[in-house]
Order: C-alpha cells, then structure tokens, then sequence
C-alpha cells in the first residue's frame, strides 16, 4: 500500500497491513494526532487495508 | 464499527466519549458540542455582532461553518502576515470558503499596512516566529474589532490548544497567563474587545474530521515558521498520553477551568494605559506591537 504523510509531503510503501490500527503501530504515529482518509473519505483504526490501498495520513496539529 | 446512534457505518472513532459516529451523526454531535459551550459560558447571543479570527486552517473555517449552520452572523478577518506562499494561500481558501457561503471577511495585511512581515519582525525583533506572529494577530483583530465596533471577537482555539497552552503555563507555573486561561475573556474599559472560545470541547483531530466531512478545503500544510515550535511538541506529547487513558485532555482542561482557575484571580493585574502611538492598551508607554514595529523597520 501507499502511504501519503505531509509536513514534508512524502509516500512510503508498505506490504502486509491488515487494518488502518496496524499502520500506525508499524509506523510509531498516534493515531490521535492523524486522519487516515482514503479515497476522500475517513476510515477509522479498525477499518480493513490491502496493498493496493493509498491512505494519506493527515496531520491534524497545527497552529502554536 | 457501528455509529452509535443509528448503527450505520462509523467514520471516526471519539474514545473519550466511548462513542462511534457517522458522517451525520458526527457533525451533529459536533455541533451539539459547539452550542453547548457558547451556552454555557454564556459566550454570545444572536444579537452581538461577532467577529471572527480566520486563518484559513481547520479550525477557523469549522468553526465558522458551525456557527453559520447554528444560525449566528459572523463576519471574518483575515490576517495577511507576509509568510510567503504560505500566507497566499491560505488568503485564497479563506476567500473560496466566504464566497461560497455568502460571508463578509475582511482582510488586514501586516506588510501592506504596517510595512513588515511576521518573518521580517522574528529576525529583528529576534523572537520565535510563532511570538511574533501571536503578537501581531492580538494586537490587529482587537483594533479591529474595537473600530468597527464588534461585541465580541471569536478564536478557533481548541480543546488541543487550550489543554497544551495550560500545559505549558503549568509547566512554568505562570500565574499571570493561568489567570487568564478561560473560555471568555471580557471586554475592558481600557479597550480590548471580549474574546471568547466556542470549540474548547471539540479536539483538534474533531475538527480537521469535521472539515473533510463538510468538505471544507483547508490549509493542511503547516505553517513553515512554526517547525519546531514548543507547543505543538506538548500536542504531540498529551496525544500519546489521550491514546492511552482516553479523555485526559479533556480531564486535565476542565479540571482546571472548574477547579484551578479560581485560584489564579486576575486581581493583580496591572493598569492599563493608552500607547503613546496607536492608543491600544498597554501596561507601558508604547504598547508591545509598536514597539515589534518600530525594532523591525529600523533593522
């Protein structure tokens, strides 16, 4: 699968991630400080994947 | 995961409400969440005139959405700070949200009208980036407020915010800023308008979830001069804390709001005085703006 991420703007690709919780267990992210949406819409950490999936982590802390 | 409501299909998970939404039922429930801290603190009523700080972010526009759908008229202003694409960008969106609902938003542009820019004022004022810029902010949607006669000036601080704001000021145990950590700040005889907070109860992932399902088109990047700023890095921390005991955010704001605040009491606060140039309020003779400015067009 791909994995859109931003702040900077970059896609890693990964094999074998079963659900939206697993990738962020493999890629040591909170998932309270991220929207995993794919294809425009949000999923939520329970929500199946498969390698042919583009999900974009969107960052959601902002300001300061 | 079923939407606790009407067991359809669940788009996000809040955990410290123990509940699973839908699309609808989740803009509702942030709705819900909205009016009842406006209600509660007894923020505004249709009758004042609102004015609202926009950035073109998540939260600004949400919030601007949300009590557009609640049935208040709000006017809003945007702020031009001078940080490049950045900043055009984030006009642009601005400017696209107004105009497709029909909003009034006003734009002030810091080097335009005040001849420097907010990366301009941090190199010579050497400030962080973020400190000029709060500085800039406050100073120009107050003086806006207060000459265009608003009742109240409305900030899209968030739950995040205001609990890594709290963080921070504990950490130092800032009294003077504890003080006014709360969810209105009146107006005051010497000039600064009220400011009060509507989307305390709502998480920052809340509204950036509320955004995308309303459809709001938002600046996501974030703003190249707040790299590394301090409390983003405390948001990053209470997030990994929320993930583990859900709801202690919430906990340690409201805990504090409902119990600690009472023990920092504005009373010695100082006078106020008129700045000698632009005739805001400050505790000296030249308020801290003109004083930014006048350090960053000497430079």
């Amino acid at each position: 699968m791909k994995v859109v991420l931003r702040n900077p703007r970059r896609e890693i690709e990964l094999t074998g991630v079963k659900r939206v919780g697993d990738l962020f267990r493999r890629l040591d992210l909170v998932s309270e400080s991220y929207l995993p949406i794919r294809a425009g819409e949000l999923c939520t950490i329970e929500d199946a994947v498969d390698d042919e999936d583009v999900i974009e982590l969107r960052p959601v802390i902002s300001g300061g | 995961m079923k939407c606790r409501v009407c067991r359809q299909r669940a788009v996000i998970q809040v955990k410290r409400h123990h509940a699973n939404f839908c699309k609808d039922h989740f803009i509702e429930h942030i709705h819900r969440q909205v009016a009842k801290t406006i209600d509660e603190y007894k923020m505004f009523d249709a009758a004042d005139r609102l004015l609202l700080g926009v950035s073109g972010g998540k939260d600004s526009l949400a919030l601007w959405n949300i009590l557009n759908e609640l049935g208040y008229a709000v006017d809003g202003v945007y702020l031009h700070l001078g940080i490049g694409d950045y900043s055009s960008e984030s006009l642009n969106l601005s400017t696209n949200f107004a105009e497709a609902r029909g909003l009034k938003l006003q734009v002030s542009d810091l080097p335009a009208e005040f001849g420097f820019s907010v990366p301009e004022a941090a190199a010579a004022s050497r400030r962080a980036p973020c400190s000029a810029c709060g500085l800039s902010k406050r100073y120009i949607l107050n003086q806006i407020a207060d000459e265009l006669s608003y009742d109240v000036l409305v900030m899209g601080h968030n739950l995040d915010d205001e609990a890594a704001t709290l963080f921070s000021n504990v950490l130092r145990w800032n009294a003077e800023y504890l003080a006014r950590q709360r969810p209105v700040l009146p107006a005051t005889n010497e000039g600064f308008a009220r400011k009060v907070k509507p989307l305390i109860r709502v998480a920052e992932r809340e509204t950036a979830a509320y955004a995308v399902l309303q459809g709001i088109d938002y600046e996501v990047d974030e703003c190249p001069m707040a790299a590394g700023n301090t409390i983003n890095r405390y948001k990053e921390w209470l997030n990994r804390l929320e993930e583990d005991s859900p709801g202690v955010k919430a906990g340690f704001l409201f805990g504090f709001l409902e119990r600690g605040v009472e023990h920092f009491p504005n009373a010695d606060r100082p006078t106020l005085d008129s700045c000698r140039f632009c005739g805001q309020p400050t505790t000296s003779d030249v308020c801290a703006f003109c004083r930014l400015q006048a350090v960053t067009l000497r430079a």
